[in-house]
């Protein structure tokens, strides 16, 4: 049932991606790049997205726990760190560049002809790789919670 | 902006909305694409199959979408490879560090009222717009 469930709630997310034209970089681009001709979209999609699933969790996190596991698998960190704010930095960087976040750079794998795949793609795994690697190297791998 | 633009950007933010909202309402786990590739290699073999399938099922929600005629990403003509490959790695290295994106922090952890995602949509975003402009403005690259 999990399995399922996990397919299909993909297949609504990334349809909602390439309705809202967020799989297109450019269509990115269009919103970061300010001084430009302006595109509001993303700013529609997220503000769409948050406040559906905001007032969704609200119900959903009232239950004692979800309807095919034994608990929620939610974050308990709460400290602003380091690694978090110089991490976000890297990955404006990274996303200001380019365009693609790391949801659309997946949802690129329906256009396989599309030579900026492997490009962005290759980087984007070869870093999550690296990061993953020094982590369980330091001993900090720790129970994954899904924080992001 | 007419109403002919606005109308997909928030259908498809209500779906995405949506898709997070199950997730977590029936396998209480959290949809955010850089936690669950980085978890691809993680865990037992049932939360590492959940999470292969979320994403076989981004990719393919996105196919569909260009099978019923839907404009599918094109390659950008002058982009310089190089710094697809650059961005790329850091937004898997920043994604990684911070624990989220633009789903994990942005729809979910917002959408949880959680103050450390509030932080982190408020730095990626900033720096991204101001990357853009050095990118596209003194740089000249588009």
């Amino acid at each position: 049932m999990r399995a399922s469930i996990a397919l299909s709630c993909g297949l609504v997310f990334g349809l909602g991606l390439a309705l809202a034209g967020m799989t297109s970089p450019q269509k990115v681009l269009a919103f970061l790049d300010v001084a430009g001709d302006w595109d509001p979209a993303l700013l529609l999609v997220l503000g769409g997205a948050v406040a559906t699933a905001a007032i969704a969790f609200r119900f959903v996190l009232r239950r004692p726990r979800p309807v095919f596991d034994a608990r929620f698998h939610l974050s308990d960190a709460r400290r602003i760190d380091a690694p978090l704010v110089v991490g976000s930095t890297l990955f404006g960087i990274g996303w200001g560049i380019a365009g693609y976040c790391p949801g659309p750079a997946v949802a690129l794998l329906a256009a396989p002809g599309n030579p900026e795949l492997p490009l962005f793609l290759g980087g984007m795994l070869a870093g999550i790789a690296a990061c993953a690697v020094s982590r369980r190297r330091a001993g900090r791998a720790g129970e994954r919670i899904g924080d992001g | 902006m007419t109403l002919f633009d606005i109308l997909p950007s928030l259908a498809g933010g209500v779906l995405i909305g949506l898709a997070a909202a199950g997730l977590l309402y029936f396998n209480g786990r959290i949809a955010g694409v850089s936690d669950i590739l980085e978890g691809l290699f993680d865990g037992d073999a049932g939360a590492r199959a959940q999470r292969l399938l979320f994403l076989l099922g981004l990719v393919a929600g996105a196919g569909l979408y260009e099978l019923a005629g839907g404009t599918a990403p094109v390659a950008r003509a002058g982009f310089p490879p190089w710094l697809l490959v650059v961005g790329g790695g850091l937004v898997g290295v920043g994604t990684s560090l911070a624990r989220g994106c633009t789903s994990g922090h942005g729809v979910c952890g917002m959408a949880r009222f959680s103050r450390r995602s509030f932080v982190a949509v408020g730095v990626f975003l900033s720096v991204a717009i101001g990357t853009t402009w050095v990118v596209r403005h003194v740089w000249g690259i588009a």
